[in-house]
């Protein structure tokens, strides 16, 4: 499934958001959205979703306008998953991936179950209530659920944050193995910069809400001149210059 | 609407529910204390009143009645409340579900939620005060049916506030039906009220509902009409709760607000 977002805009009261922004992620490509906090990031990704109505502009996913076309036929090849939304902590890891299952129509559920449980680790305490799980293993059981329909494509915001290195290694490498496994295009947001140069094909820079700069890391690293796209990405957010 | 949506909207719910013993017992605690609180008060009623003289319970069916409405508005509001509390809001609004599907699944939830608390409750009433809600009838189950849509009703205008306003709204959802119960006529008759205040009253269901039940109590008869007219007007209710419920979620989209709720 290709992405492509067509002069987005999202203006709250007098302020915008997201202003024109425009990009296109190919099939089973690996998108990177970096920028500081407050630069749009969550309102695209929720624009994308469906969570938030543009001010301008056209979401297109497989040539569909998410705005006009059927919003549900969208939202089931599609999933998301971030550490500061939860799953209801009450209810064991298993009884939120059966109900989520549900929702988005998984055939074979037990099957789909068992098969995350075993990918992501989760055996040792699927039924355990996920309020009583550790940040790691709460992230797991996250990914699994934004992985129950098998989507097509995947926004993930900010997956490895508060995680330690090893489990946030582990998450990385698991979403590399799915990608590589299975026909998805993502979306990753993240401030974690070796991750984006690992996981992704290539990177968007927001600031203030624009898009002011696109490419390979190694191409946005060789233009801004800088060793690495940490150094890149501080560059361009301390500067007060927008780069075309 | 895919049933098999709802059906897993209301298995979130009823896997909250078995899974804490302390939300069962709360289901049906609170019920329980109002039967006995009411049972008394009525009892002191039917010896002191010359109006109660000849109906023991009036009051006591009043109450099971009014907790019964209570708790179906509750209830919907609680549930919806549970999404916010658990940050699992965001997740639930990008799955591939309608709004109408989940306000059936909370409608249906509400139902069995109430009913988990007031039936252990009518119940009780039996021996320990000899009242039986059941002396109503079948006329019951359409008496039931009004206050359940208006019940809904209220909860999802209080959602509708949710959606709009925020948590900060969840102060209202728990003051939301003691605004109403005043002008209700819950436990006295709509004569009561001030001329003005009664033509307000009578554009509620509840009064409807709790002048037949007296009508039924009192008397022995039934009006079909009051009954028909206070289920018309609760399902008129209902339809503006829809809308006000639809108008709430449009605009938390274009106020951004629902990717962040509860956060």
């Amino acid at each position: 499934m290709s992405i492509e977002i067509k002069n987005l805009s999202k203006k709250f009261n007098e302020v915008y958001a997201v202003k024109n922004i425009n990009f296109t992620i190919g099939v089973n490509k690996t998108i990177g959205l970096l920028g500081p906090n407050g630069c749009g990031k969550t309102t695209s990704i929720g624009m994308m979703l469906g969570l938030i109505k543009p001010t301008t502009g056209d979401i297109i996913i497989q040539n569909k306008n998410i705005n006009t076309f059927e919003r549900n036929k969208l939202l089931s090849i599609m999933n998301f998953a971030s550490p500061y939304v939860e799953l209801p902590k009450k209810l064991s890891v298993k009884q939120n991936l059966q109900i989520y299952g549900r929702l988005y129509g998984v055939n074979d559920l037990s099957l789909r179950i068992d098969e995350l449980a075993e990918d992501l680790n989760l055996k040792d305490f699927i039924n355990k209530k996920t309020g009583e799980l550790s940040s790691g293993q709460k992230n797991r059981v996250s990914l699994a659920k934004s992985l129950i329909n098998k989507p097509e494509i995947l926004l993930l915001d900010e997956p490895t944050a508060s995680l330690d290195p090893d489990i946030g290694d582990y998450v990385r490498s698991y979403v590399q193995t799915y990608k590589s496994k299975n026909k998805v295009t993502i979306l990753l947001a993240s401030h974690n910069m070796a991750e984006v140069e690992r996981l992704c094909d290539s990177v968007i820079m927001m600031k203030k809400g624009k898009i002011i700069d696109q490419g390979t890391s190694k191409e946005i690293i060789n233009r801004h001149g800088r060793a690495n796209l940490e150094e890149t990405f501080l560059k361009i957010v301390r500067s007060e210059d927008e780069v075309a | 609407m895919r049933w098999h949506k709802i059906y897993a909207l209301c298995l979130r719910h009823v896997y909250l529910i078995s899974n804490s013993l302390p939300r069962i017992i709360d289901l049906i605690y609170w019920p329980t204390v109002q039967i006995f609180l009411w049972g008394f008060i009525s009892k002191f009623f039917t010896l002191n009143s010359e109006y109660y003289s000849n109906t023991v319970g009036i009051i006591l069916t009043a109450a099971i009645l009014y907790d019964f409405l209570f708790r179906v508005s509750i209830s919907y509001n609680i549930m919806f409340l549970e999404e916010i509390w658990s940050r699992n809001f965001t997740n639930l609004f990008i799955a591939p579900i309608k709004l109408s599907e989940m306000i059936a699944s909370l409608t249906i939830t509400a139902v069995f939620r109430s009913l988990i608390g007031l039936i252990p409750a009518a119940l009780l009433a039996i021996p320990l005060f000899g009242v039986s809600v059941f002396k109503i009838g079948l006329p019951l189950l359409a008496l039931l049916f009004s206050l359940y849509i208006f019940g809904v009703t209220l909860g999802l205008l209080v959602t509708a506030g949710l959606l709009r306003f925020g948590p900060s709204f969840e102060n209202i959802a728990w003051a939301s039906l003691f605004f109403l119960a005043p002008l209700g006529c819950i436990y006295y008759p709509v004569e009561i009220l001030p001329l003005s205040l009664q033509i307000i009253a009578k554009g509620l269901p509840l009064v409807h509902v709790f002048e037949e039940m007296r009508n039924i109590l009192l008397n022995g008869t039934v009006n079909y009409f009051e009954i028909f007219i206070s289920i018309l007007i609760s399902i008129a209710y209902f339809v503006f709760g829809v809308i006000i419920f639809y108008m709430a979620y449009f605009g938390a989209r274009v106020r951004g607000t629902l990717i962040n709720m509860g956060e």
